[in-house]
């Protein structure tokens, strides 16, 4: 677009054509101020705090709705404007009440903010202010109405943002008040955007309000530890009686790939963390009982059991289950550890994509995926399989918003007639079990198509194959050589794979397979790890299925399971593993490994910053059982470092990633295909999250209160 | 059902055909009916557009933009269908002349809203009817039904080759739907909430269409217009407003009519007529925005206090105060209408309020002429 | 859910007239509201099923048009205007007249379901004040007197 120059408060400033006049004040440092405006949703003009004088115009105009043009002269701070804001503020106090010692939003509050700016100290009215009793809609969304000063940001984020279409505005006047979709309660995602949103307290969140006071809390900034979307989150954190307490998750800072998006588990589903049932010290089963220890009795259990499985039976005797919600680094250590001291390729985790099918799919290929910043700007989407919307939510705003901004073609093929169907330009259904992939049979070659809705199916294909830019995200519906064909079927396109945890890539990444070395090296690839760790075990390992069978057998005689759910996951015979008693230091999975309590599965999340702690702890026990060689460094960042050096992939802008930025990495690798069978969609929806969410009180709040029945379809507007 | 009133010197034209039973189509055809949109058949669009604008008619709803100007400014080309929406919403206190030309001249406006059609190239209109007035939709839609009969609407109107097509619509009670973009809203199956302009409805309109939206007197002046001509319709009115105007006129009066303004006289307590002024546009803001749904809000609110014996003397400038914060800062006419009178009522009754204040009688002195401030046509 | 034959007839017309269905809504939901007295539940969710809306969008349509109403009236609404031209020609003394006469207030419905009444904005009736509209019937020129036999009138009408 061709640029256009205005002058602001006298400064010459040049914007692209099209740009509103307060993003054109607020690129060269000019803050106008507003309270319904919002970046990236529909405009509303309805606060009118944003007036300000443009040359040639008789009355004050909204700088939100003012779209600038050539030669347009702006005054943004005259007495006359600072009178109308001041106006404005005056109006809306008139009816807020000031109960801001109260308000969970004191401290953090636009309309406080704006009185201190404006000066709308005094009071001129005496009638009373309009009361209404403050409601609760859903176990985290409460609504104190008098507080709202109706700007619809809520609204319009849930609609618009979310296409939820929760919200809405009941009656008209200054009875006007905002409504829940079920009249006194919410029906919805629960995603707490509005909440976000709200420059006031009028939505407030059931887990966090009269907790703190916004000053009280520091604030750390995290990537969620449950879908594999990345989003940031940060854990407003406070001391506590029994040291630090989150209190809140937001990403008010929108520093993160999601910007201002979380979903309920982003938002809320951190509070697993303190449930009471978190097993915290380790446990030692003695006469058949699981018994508290401490860490230096574990260790040298673990230890000593670890080395006379190997030393008695070779390394082949013992298996390792890495995790999908702990770091690349532990991943990476892990791995090394399995393959360097315990000597043994028998190394899995839970799969939820098939990443080796499409890394050697791509070999020799780069530029070739897509992320999550590509998903917002792409100018064509094909999404095929999973349902984002309850999989991954980030990544269904990413498309949402996409298509809503900027008009993205969004062609969905999928088996299930998914939500974002209505975002969709062209949705073809599929049959089920196996529909996916029998599209891209389809879509690979030029017959024609036999099938059902083959018209459309043919449509899409003509319209897939000529887009120019077009990001192709998949599901766990197409796995092996399906993914092989997509990629040659769509020379011009780039991929995304779905996998289902916080890690699952890096954990796939970091060579948790018992075929594959970091950046999906084959075992015959590895000669520069080789070079770096020593000799390496040749064997090809076992993976998790033949593990079950091998501890079946009576071969397989130690288990290491780092933060899964293995037995759960793979539906495998429990018993199967009775002999195998070792379980990770901090208690992921105990419970299941071994019939614990009710004999429910209940494995444990701990925060990373616990985790960091593991590989010191890793040391001691190492060196304390001579099972020590080549293993250091532990430090986090030199592992990094050897991570940068040895994996394909990962020749990342470092600093970009330690100051907290996404970064993008590739598939170098050569891959391998996998089977099939290994690959266990994890199948969370929104209100789930494994075990994690099934410790987290708000989840289950949530859920339970759901009555989640076919909602009817309704249009988008 | 309204009675008819008139004066020896009213110039009749818009209301020429009240009282002749017009409604029936025949009768209507034999007071020159239809003839106009006859001629416009056989007109160039421009040339509609031409002789609309010379004839300096203007919006008779209340903004009173040159009507000819407002339809040349409909694009000529459109990728989306363009729409005439007939503004029938008619709630402004003391307005009751759209009421009488739907129930005596129906077709006028059916003939005004095709011509306006002819004139930007729209094959489709609306008749915006508010909802009160039940029985007006009734005649219109018996209008319709017989000009459609006629072929004087659908398909092929006149055997000329042309279409367009009539349908009337039904409110439900707002007064800010006679808001031109809330009309729109209104008549989409919205709640009626102005919209951001621009767009125009000229361009971006009834779903997304390029929109004429015209009050019904306005349209129903148009057929006038094109069998007189635009000189003769200008020669009417004063040299930038041609034509003559319906005026509504009620209150204290001898003879109530439609001829207009409504009329003080010395019995009336001015701080009452602001409270019932204010309780009006505090009952009708739809509440968008700030400075109409919380300053009407204060204005009644504080008045029924002021009128009912508990006012303070600082309350006076408070409400001018509050009034000029709203003027001019709304986000449609509604909020403005409601600041200037207001600030008139302060500005020059000053001492009725403070005489309010002191427990007095009011002491009205003379009759006072208000002319209330109207909503955009 | 069941409208009578003229409003189905009426209702699939109409949605022959707009390039959305929704656009119908609001002289839809009036008709609806004419058949059944008022909106409820079950008439919103009917009315939304049909246009393909969401209850909450209906409700919040049905909110802001004060014809429309989704609390029981009595089977005559008599809405008295009290606007400016009426006020002065006696629009308030007439409307609490009709509170002494029913026994009710504002927006208030006899015990026995006849009547309601309310005060409303203008109706345009202004050159005929005070006016009155009794559901969609005007009356118009009206004393405290006219008003007594109009509300007979109705009463009457009741048992027919």
């Amino acid at each position: 677009m061709p640029d256009v120059n205005i002058t602001i408060d006298g400064k010459k400033v040049t914007a692209p054509a099209g740009t509103l006049l307060i993003e054109a004040c607020k690129s060269v440092g000019i803050e106008v101020p507003s309270f319904c405006y919002y970046p990236n949703l529909s405009l509303q003009g309805a606060c009118r705090m944003c007036l300000v004088k443009i040359e040639k115009m008789p009355k004050l105009q909204t700088a939100c709705t003012t779209v600038i043009t050539e030669g347009m002269a702006v005054s943004t701070d005259t007495p006359e404007i600072h009178q109308a804001r001041k106006g404005m503020v005056e109006l809306l106090l008139g009816n807020h009440p000031l109960d801001c010692p109260v308000c969970d939003a004191g401290g953090e509050c636009e309309l406080q903010d704006m009185t201190f700016s404006y000066g709308a100290a005094e009071s001129r009215y005496i009638e009373p202010k309009h009361h209404r009793e403050e409601q609760q809609w859903s176990p985290v969304v409460y609504f104190d109405r008098p507080r709202c000063i109706l700007c619809y940001r809520c609204v319009r984020v849930c609609g618009e943002g979310m296409d939820v279409w929760a919200l809405g505005v009941q009656n008209r006047g200054v009875s006007s008040i905002i409504a829940p979709n079920q009249e006194d309660h919410l029906e919805c995602e629960e995603c707490g955007m509005c909440i976000d949103i709200c420059p006031v307290g009028a939505l407030t969140s059931g887990a966090y309000r009269y907790k703190t006071r916004p000053w009280e809390m520091n604030h750390v900034g995290t990537p969620c530890t449950h879908c594999a979307d990345g989003c940031k989150t940060t854990l407003g954190v406070r001391r506590s009686d029994t040291g630090m307490e989150i209190v809140r998750g937001d990403n008010r800072d929108k520093s993160g790939i999601n910007g201002d998006f979380l979903c309920i588990k982003g938002r809320y589903a951190f509070d697993f963390v303190d449930s009471a049932e978190r097993i915290t010290r380790p446990l030692i089963r003695k006469d058949g009982q699981l018994t508290p220890a401490s860490w230096e009795e574990a260790f040298q259990l673990v230890g000593r059991n670890f080395r006379e499985t190997l030393e008695r039976h070779g390394g082949q005797a013992i298996g390792v289950f890495g995790s999908n919600r702990t770091t690349n680094e532990e991943n990476y250590l892990l791995q090394k550890f399995a393959r360097v001291v315990l000597q043994t390729n028998n190394i899995d985790h839970h799969r939820t994509a098939d990443f080796p099918a499409l890394a050697a799919a791509l070999a020799g290929k780069s530029g070739r995926t897509a992320s999550m910043r590509d998903v917002y700007s792409a100018p064509a989407i094909l999404l095929i399989g999973s349902d984002p919307t309850e999989q991954h939510p980030l990544l269904a705003w990413q498309i949402r918003n996409n298509v809503r901004l900027h008009r993205a073609r969004l062609y969905v093929v999928n088996s299930q007639s998914i939500k974002l169907r209505r975002q969709a330009t062209l949705f073809a259904q599929v049959p089920e079990s196996g529909g996916e992939a029998a599209f891209i049979d389809f879509l690979a070659g030029n017959a024609a198509h036999a099938g059902e809705n083959a018209a459309q199916l043919q449509d899409l294909r003509d319209k897939v194959r000529a887009e120019p830019e077009l990001v192709v995200i998949f599901g766990s519906e197409l796995r092996g050589e399906s993914i092989a064909r997509l990629v040659n079927a769509l020379p011009q396109a780039k991929f995304v794979s779905l996998g289902d945890y916080a890690n699952s890539r890096g954990a796939a990444d970091m060579g948790l397979y018992p075929d594959l070395l970091p950046g999906y090296l084959p075992l015959d690839k590895g000669s520069s790890f080789a070079a770096d760790w020593g000799t390496l075990p040749t064997l090809p390992g076992l993976n998790f299925l033949q593990m079950s069978e091998s501890a079946k057998a009576g071969q397989l005689k130690a288990l290491y399971v780092v933060g899964a759910n293995p037995i759960n996951r793979f539906k495998v015979d429990p018993f199967a593993f009775s002999i195998v008693r070792i379980a990770d230091a901090m208690g992921f999975e105990v419970h299941k490994l071994v019939p614990f309590r009710r004999g429910e599965p209940a494995d444990m999340g701990q925060s990373r910053g616990a985790q960091s702690g593991e590989a010191d702890r890793h040391a001691v026990w190492l060196e304390a059982h001579g099972l020590e060689p080549k293993m250091s460094p532990f430090d986090p960042m030199a592992i990094f470092d050897e991570i940068q050096r040895l994996v394909p992939g990962y020749e990342v802008a470092r600093l970009n990633l330690m100051a907290g930025n996404d970064q993008h990495t590739e598939f170098s690798g050569l891959g391998a295909l996998q089977d099939p069978g290994l690959i266990v969609p994890a199948n969370d929806g929104l209100f789930t999250s494994g075990t994690l969410g099934r410790y987290s009180k708000v989840l289950n709040s949530v859920s339970e209160n759901q009555h989640r029945t076919e909602q009817t379809e309704v249009a988008a507007d | 059902m309204a009675d008819l009133v008139s004066h020896p010197d009213e110039i009749k034209i818009v209301s020429r055909r009240f009282g002749q039973g017009a409604t029936k189509l025949d009768r209507y055809l034999e007071l020159d009916g239809y003839k106009a949109l006859q001629k416009a058949l056989s007109m160039q669009p421009d040339d509609i557009i031409n002789t609309v604008k010379n004839s300096g008619l203007r919006g008779r709803g209340g903004a009173g933009f040159n009507t000819g100007m407002k339809w040349s400014f409909v694009p000529k080309q459109s990728p989306k269908p363009k729409y005439i929406l007939c503004n029938g919403d008619e709630s402004e206190p003391g307005t009751c002349k759209d009421r009488l030309i739907f129930e005596h001249d129906p077709h006028a406006v059916i003939e005004g809203v095709v011509i306006a059609g002819l004139a930007v190239g729209s094959t489709q209109g609306y008749i915006y009817i508010r909802g009160e007035y039940r029985y007006l939709s009734e005649i219109m839609q018996k209008a319709i039904a017989d000009a459609y009969a006629r072929g004087f609407l659908g398909q092929n109107i006149f055997g000329s080759g042309r279409d367009f097509e009539v349908y009337w619509h039904g409110g439900a009670g707002a007064y800010e739907v006679g808001e031109e973009s809330a009309l729109m809203e209104s008549l989409e199956g919205k709640r009626g909430i102005p919209r951001i302009r621009p767009p125009f409805p000229a361009v971006v309109g009834l779903w997304g269409g390029p929109t004429v939206i015209n009050n019904a007197e306005t349209l129903a002046s148009v057929p006038h217009i094109l069998l007189g001509g635009a000189e003769w319709f200008a020669n009417l009115g004063t040299p930038k407003n041609g034509g003559t105007r319906l005026f509504c006129l009620s209150g204290n009066l001898e003879r109530p009519g439609v001829y207009e303004l409504v009329v003080l006289d010395d019995t009336a307590c001015i701080v009452k007529f602001a409270l019932r002024t204010m309780k009006f546009y505090q009952h009708e803001s739809c509440g968008w925005c700030i400075p109409c749904r919380e300053g009407t809000d204060w204005l009644k609110k504080t008045l029924i206090r002021f009128h009912s014996g508990g006012g303070l003397m600082k309350d006076i400038d408070n409400m001018y105060y509050l009034s000029e914060n709203m003027l001019g800062r709304t986000f449609c006419p509604l909020g403005d209408a409601a600041a200037m009178p207001m600030m008139a009522f302060i500005k020059k009754f000053r001492q009725e309020f403070e005489d309010h204040l002191e427990g007095r009688p009011c002491a009205c002195e003379g009759a006072a002429v208000e002319q209330l401030p109207v909503m955009a046509d | 859910m069941r409208f009578s034959d003229q409003f189905e007839q009426r209702f699939s017309e109409m949605l022959t007239h707009y390039p959305t269905k929704r656009s119908v809504l609001v002289p839809t939901l009036l008709y609806a509201q004419d058949e059944t007295g008022f909106l409820s539940d079950e008439v919103i969710a009917e009315i939304a099923g049909r246009l393909e809306l969401s209850e909450l969008d209906v409700r919040n349509v049905i909110s802001y048009y004060s014809m429309l109403t989704t609390k029981r009236r009595g089977k005559f609404n008599v809405q008295v205007c009290t606007n400016i031209a009426c006020m002065l020609r006696g629009g308030e003394e007439l409307f609490e007249h009709c509170e002494k006469k029913l026994g009710i207030g504002h927006k208030g419905t006899t015990l026995d379901g006849a009547f309601s009444l309310e005060e409303v904005e203008c109706i345009g009736g202004c050159s005929w004040a005070p006016a009155v509209q009794v559901n969609y019937d005007f009356h118009e020129n009206l004393t405290p007197e006219k008003m007594d036999r109009v509300l007979a009138d109705y009463r009457n009408r009741l048992h027919e």
